[in-house]
C-alpha cells in the first residue's frame, strides 16, 4: 500500500466507524421514496404506450374522468411545450424539451412505456382502473431497435425535427444525433510499421442498472404555484432542475426533499413521475404520489446503452502499443445521450498511445432515453480494448500483466481527449495483481468433475467528476457537530463526509452528525454520481471543518480577550499557545460563546478527481454440455486515492464487481422484433443471486489523488469496468472461444463450442 | 368500479407481537396489507412479483414474499417483520453484525435479507457460506456483491452461540 505524501496518522480517516445512517436502515425505520404518506394524499397511475414507434393521433380520457374515486386525468396538454433543441450531445445533454418529452409524450411515442397520460384517483386501484380507461388511438410506426438499423439508409427516423451534429455539420433527418471524433498522432504510419495489428468488434446487449426500488414521485402544487417534490434520487438539485424546466418555474418555486434512495447505479440521475404528480397535484390541490412496477423501470427507466465497439490496436515487434483505433457505436435509446464522450475518454486510458483515433457515435433507436450506468459507456468500449489486448497477448505469448506494464498510461501519458494524467495508479494495480495471491496461485480443471476452468485479467477505467457541493456545520452546545449537506446518501456517503469533518476537528466520526436535506436548506450540490461524493462533499466537509475552527478560534479570543494568533486548536480542545490555564474543549466553548453560535459553511466546485483504474482477476470453470459458467475465484484490485472508510470502499469494488460479473453472462433486454423487451421482470431479467457469486476478494491500492487533501480518487464507478473483459477472457482461456457478445451466456457458449467442432 | 364496491374483510393477526383486529379489502397483497393498513413500511416492494425479496416475512416460522400472499391470510397468523427485530435492549445480533460489517449499502433489500438471515440462524445456528447462500438465494441485493452480507450471517451466528 502506498501511502499519502503527508504519511499523516489518521485518527478518523482509515477507521470503520458505524455508519450515522444504518440503525435506521437495519430497523425498518428509513424513509424510501415509495414510503411517504401525507395528509389527504391521492394515488397517481400512468398510461403507458404499448408501442415502441408511434405517432398519437388522439386521447379519449371522458370514460376515466367519470369513474367513481378520480380526482383528475392529464396529458401532455397540462404541460408547458418548450423550445426546439439545435444541438446533439453538446454540454446541455438532456436539453428541455427531450427532457419534457420524455416524461409525457406530447406527439410521438418512442418506446414502449413511454407514457400519455396520467391519472390521481383516492386509491392504487381506482387510479389503475382509471389509467385502462383512457383510450388513446396510434398510428404505429416501425421500430428501430439497434445501432445497425438506426444507422441504415432507410431506418424510420425518431426525430424529424431534429438537428444533428456530425462532426461540427448539422443535418437533418438522421438517428444519429452526433458524430465526434478525437484524433492524435500519425495513425497511419503507426499500423504500417506495426508487426502485429489485431481487431475486433464486440457488440453488447441494452443493459439495465437494476436497482431494487422503483422509481416514485410524490408531489404538492400549492396556492402559491410553489412545488414541493419528495423523491428517492441521486441528485435533489437535478430533480429541482429537471422539475422546474419541464413545468417552466423559476428553480426557487420547486423545493425538493430527498427520501432515502434504494439504489441508483446512475438511474436514479433522470427524472420521471414528479412533474406528472406536480401537475396532478395542480389539479386538485392535494398531495399525489405516483409509483412505477418493476415492469415499468425495465420498459421506461435506464438502461445503460447497448452497442458496437470496434478496436484495432497495432504493436511493434517488442510489444509497444503503436496505434489504435475505435469506432463506437452507442444506443441513446429515444433521446439523445449515449455518453460517447465519456467512451471515447476511456476507450484507450489504460495505455499509452502515440497514434489513435476514436469516432464514436450517439444513435438514437427506439428504446428507453438511456441514463447513466455505473462508468458510462467505459465498460462497453473496455469489452473491446481489452479483448484486443488479451488476443495480442495470446498470440505473442506475453504475459498479459507484463503486456499492460510496457503500455502502461501513467502520471504524464497523454489522453484520448487532450490533457495529461496527473499521479493515477494503474501501474501500482498492475504490479499488486501480479503480487496476488489470485495470480499466483494454480489453475486446474475441477478434479471432481473435469471441468475446464480458465482465467482472465482485465482493466478498467474511470475519470471520476468534481462539480459543486456545499456543506454547513454548527457546534452544538455538546460539543458535538451537525453536518447539513445536499449529497443524497446512496451508500454510506453520510459517513465518508463526515469522517473527513471529524479528521479534521480531531474528534470522533460519531461526533459529527450528518443530515441530508431539501434544496431550500442547503447550497447546490451535484448528484451523487461519477464517484464524485466523497471527493466533492467530502472536500466542502474539509474546508467547512477548517472554517470551524477559525470561528472557534476567534471566539476563544473573544473570551479570552486575547488576539487570534495566540490560539491553537487540535482534537477538541482549543487553547492558548503560551497560557496553559486557558484551554476549552468543544463543549465548554459551545456553551453560550460571544456574539452567537459557532457555525460554519463551505462551498466547491472541482475540476476531475484523478482518474480511478481498477484490474480485475476472474477464474471460471465452464460445464461445457450445458454452457454454465460458473466464477469461482475473483480478484477486485483497484486504485482508490485514500480509503475512507474502507468497508464501504471494498463495498463498492464489490458490488461493481458483481454487477460487471451480471452482465458479462446473464443480463440482457431481449428484445421482439417490435421493440418490445421480452424479459421486463427480475425472473427474466437474471440479476446475479447470492448462490450465482464467490466471495470477491478486494485490494486496495492507495494512491492519493492530487485534487484532494486527503488523495480521495472517487471509487463507485471503475469496478463495473474490467469484469465483462475479464470474463471473456477467462472463457477464451478455458476453451479457446473468443466471445464478442454479451451476455455470454450458456446458449452462446455451446453454440460457439459446436460451431467449433 | 365492481372492485371498489367489494366489502372489506376483518382480519385478527399478529404481527411482531402484537395482536390486532384490521379491516383488509380483500383483493390487497399482505405487503399493502402491512404498509399501507398496519402503516408499518419497513418491508419493501421492489417487484411485487416475488422474485426479489425485497418484502420477505415470517409467516407461522416460514419466510414468504409478503407481495404473494393476500392480506386476508393474515388471519390467525404470527407475522414477523424486520420492524419486530430489535427489542427494547438493543438490536437482533444479525442487524447488529449487518453494521458492523457494512452489509448495506443503499439498504432497500435489508429488510428482507435480515428476516432470511433470521429464519435460516433459528433453524440452523451454525451455517456454512454456502447454506447461507442457499437461504438468502431470494433476496436480491444489487448494491454488495453479497459478499459482506454473508460475512454478516457468518458473524451474527458465530457470536450468537
Amino acid at each position: 500500500m502506498v501511502s499519502t505524501p503527508e504519511n499523516k496518522n489518521y485518527k478518523v480517516i482509515g477507521t470503520r466507524p458505524i455508519r450515522h445512517d444504518g440503525y435506521d436502515k437495519v430497523t425498518g425505520r428509513a424513509q424510501y421514496g415509495a414510503d411517504i404518506k401525507l395528509p389527504g394524499m391521492l394515488i397517481g397511475a400512468v398510461v403507458r404506450s404499448p408501442h415502441a414507434h408511434a405517432r398519437i393521433k388522439s386521447i379519449d380520457t371522458s370514460e376515466a374522468e367519470r369513474l367513481d374515486g378520480v380526482f383528475a386525468v392529464m396529458t401532455a396538454k397540462d404541460l408547458p411545450r418548450l423550445g426546439d433543441v439545435v444541438r446533439g450531445n453538446s454540454e446541455e445533454s438532456g436539453s428541455e424539451k427531450h427532457l419534457s418529452e420524455n416524461v409525457m409524450a406530447f406527439d410521438k411515442v418512442l418506446y414502449k412505456g413511454h407514457v400519455v397520460a396520467g391519472v390521481a384517483a383516492k386509491d392504487q386501484n381506482t387510479a389503475f382502473e382509471a389509467a385502462k380507461k383512457i383510450k388513446v388511438d396510434y398510428e404505429i410506426l416501425k421500430p428501430v431497435i439497434d445501432v445497425d438499423q438506426a444507422m441504415s439508409k432507410d431506418a424510420p427516423i425518431l426525430h424529424e425535427d431534429y438537428t444533428c451534429d456530425h462532426l461540427g455539420k448539422e443535418v437533418k433527418n438522421s438517428n444519429v444525433a452526433a458524430h465526434v471524433r478525437h484524433e492524435n498522432g500519425d495513425l497511419e504510419n503507426g499500423f504500417d510499421k506495426a508487426d502485429l495489428v489485431v481487431e475486433k468488434e464486440v457488440d453488447m446487449q441494452t443493459v439495465h442498472q437494476g436497482y431494487i426500488e422503483p422509481h416514485s414521485g410524490t408531489a404538492v402544487w400549492d396556492e402559491e404555484d410553489r412545488v414541493k417534490v419528495w423523491t428517492s434520487t441521486q441528485g435533489s438539485f437535478a430533480v429541482r432542475d429537471s422539475v422546474s424546466k419541464v413545468l417552466d418555474l423559476d428553480v426557487s418555486r420547486v423545493k425538493v426533499t430527498p427520501m432515502e434512495i434504494g439504489g441508483g447505479f446512475g438511474g436514479k440521475i433522470p427524472i420521471y413521475l414528479e412533474p406528472i404528480s406536480a401537475v396532478l397535484s395542480r389539479k386538485t390541490r392535494r398531495p399525489v404520489k405516483t409509483m412505477m412496477s418493476r415492469t415499468d423501470v425495465f420498459d421506461a427507466t435506464g438502461p445503460g446503452p447497448g452497442g458496437k465497439v470496434k478496436v484495432k490496436i497495432g504493436i511493434d515487434a517488442d510489444g509497444k502499443i503503436l496505434a489504435a483505433y475505435a469506432d463506437i457505436r452507442l444506443e441513446a435509446g429515444a433521446y439523445p445521450e449515449a455518453f460517447i464522450e465519456a467512451a471515447a475518454k476511456c476507450v484507450f486510458s489504460c495505455y499509452d498511445v502515440p497514434a489513435m483515433k476514436i469516432d464514436a457515435y450517439d444513435v438514437l433507436v427506439n428504446k428507453p432515453s438511456s441514463a447513466p450506468y455505473r462508468a458510462p459507456a467505459s465498460p462497453q468500449v473496455a469489452f473491446a480494448t481489452e479483448t484486443v489486448v488479451d488476443e495480442i497477448c495470446k498470440i505473442k505469448g506475453y504475459d498479459p500483466i507484463d503486456f499492460r506494464l510496457l503500455n502502461v498510461a501513467e502520471k504524464g501519458t497523454r489522453t484520448a481527449l487532450g490533457p495529461k494524467y496527473r499521479t493515477i495508479g494503474l501501474k501500482e494495480c498492475l504490479e499488486a495483481a501480479k503480487k496476488s495471491d489470485h495470480w499466483k496461485s494454480n489453475l486446474n480443471s475441477n478434479p471432481k468433475t473435469g471441468k475446464k476452468r480458465g482465467r482472465g485479467i482485465a482493466s478498467g477505467y474511470w475519470f471520476n467528476i468534481g462539480f459543486k457541493s456545499s456543506v454547513n456545520l454548527s457546534l452544538n452546545p455538546d460539543g458535538k457537530v451537525a453536518l447539513i449537506e445536499g449529497s443524497t446518501d446512496i451508500g454510506g456517503s453520510r459517513a465518508s463526509i463526515a469522517m473527513q469533518a471529524a479528521e479534521v476537528l480531531g474528534i470522533p466520526a460519531e461526533d459529527v452528525r450528518p443530515s441530508v436535506v431539501d434544496t431550500d436548506s442547503i447550497g447546490i450540490t451535484d448528484v451523487t454520481g461519477g464517484s464524485r461524493t466523497t471527493y466533492a462533499t467530502g472536500y466542502a466537509a474539509y474546508n467547512a471543518a477548517h472554517k470551524l475552527i477559525e470561528e472557534i478560534i476567534e471566539k476563544a479570543a473573544l473570551k479570552w480577550d486575547i488576539s487570534k494568533d495566540q490560539i491553537e486548536y487540535s482534537d477538541g480542545v482549543v487553547k492558548s499557545k503560551t497560557d496553559s490555564e486557558l484551554k476549552m474543549t468543544l463543549k465548554e466553548i459551545a456553551d453560550d460563546p460571544p456574539g452567537g453560535p459557532i457555525v460554519s459553511s463551505a462551498s466547491v466546485d472541482l475540476e476531475e478527481a484523478g482518474g480511478g483504474f481498477a484490474v480485475h482477476i476472474a477464474d471460471l470453470e465452464i460445464d461445457e454440455e450445458t454452457g454454465k459458467t460458473d466464477v469461482v475465484n475473483y480478484t477486485a484490485i483497484q486504485d482508490v486515492g485514500k480509503a475512507i472508510h474502507p468497508s464501504y470502499v471494498e463495498g463498492q469494488m464489490q458490488g461493481g464487481a458483481a454487477q460487471g460479473i451480471g452482465w458479462a453472462l446473464n443480463e440482457e433486454y431481449f428484445m421482439s422484433d417490435d421493440g418490445v423487451m421480452l424479459n421486463s421482470s427480475y425472473l427474466d431479467y437474471r440479476m446475479p443471486i447470492a448462490l450465482d457469486l464467490p466471495m470477491i476478494n478486494t485490494i486496495m491500492v492507495e494512491v492519493p489523488s492530487e485534487e484532494h487533501p486527503y488523495g480521495v480518487r472517487g471509487v463507485g464507478e471503475p469496478p463495473i469496468v474490467p469484469p465483462v473483459p475479464a470474463i471473456g477472457n477467462a472463457i477464451n482461456d478455458a476453451l479457446g472461444l473468443r466471445l464478442l457478445s454479451t451476455p455470454m451466456k450458456p446458449s452462446r457458449i455451446t453454440e460457439a463450442l459446436k460451431r467449433k467442432k | 368500479m365492481s372492485e371498489n364496491k367489494v366489502k372489506k374483510v376483518a382480519v385478527n393477526t399478529t404481527i411482531n407481537g402484537e395482536e390486532m383486529d384490521i379491516l383488509v379489502d380483500p383483493y390487497i397483497s399482505l405487503l399493502e396489507t402491512l404498509r399501507e393498513v398496519v402503516g408499518i413500511t419497513g418491508t419493501k416492494e421492489g417487484c411485487n412479483d416475488g422474485n426479489c425479496g425485497a418484502c420477505t416475512i415470517n409467516l407461522d416460522g416460514r419466510i414468504v414474499d409478503s407481495c404473494l400472499v393476500l392480506g386476508v391470510e393474515a388471519e390467525g397468523k404470527n407475522i414477523e417483520t424486520v420492524e419486530g427485530m430489535a427489542t427494547p435492549d438493543g438490536l437482533h445480533p444479525l442487524q447488529q453484525a449487518f453494521l458492523e460489517e457494512a452489509a448495506l449499502q443503499c439498504g432497500i433489500c435489508t429488510p428482507g435479507f435480515l428476516v432470511s438471515a433470521k429464519a435460516l440462524l433459528d433453524n440452523e445456528p451454525d451455517p456454512s457460506e454456502e447454506r447461507i447462500r442457499h437461504w438468502l438465494a431470494g433476496n436480491l441485493c444489487r448494491c454488495t456483491g453479497y459478499d459482506k452480507i454473508v460475512k454478516a450471517v457468518t458473524k451474527a451466528s458465530k457470536e450468537s452461540k
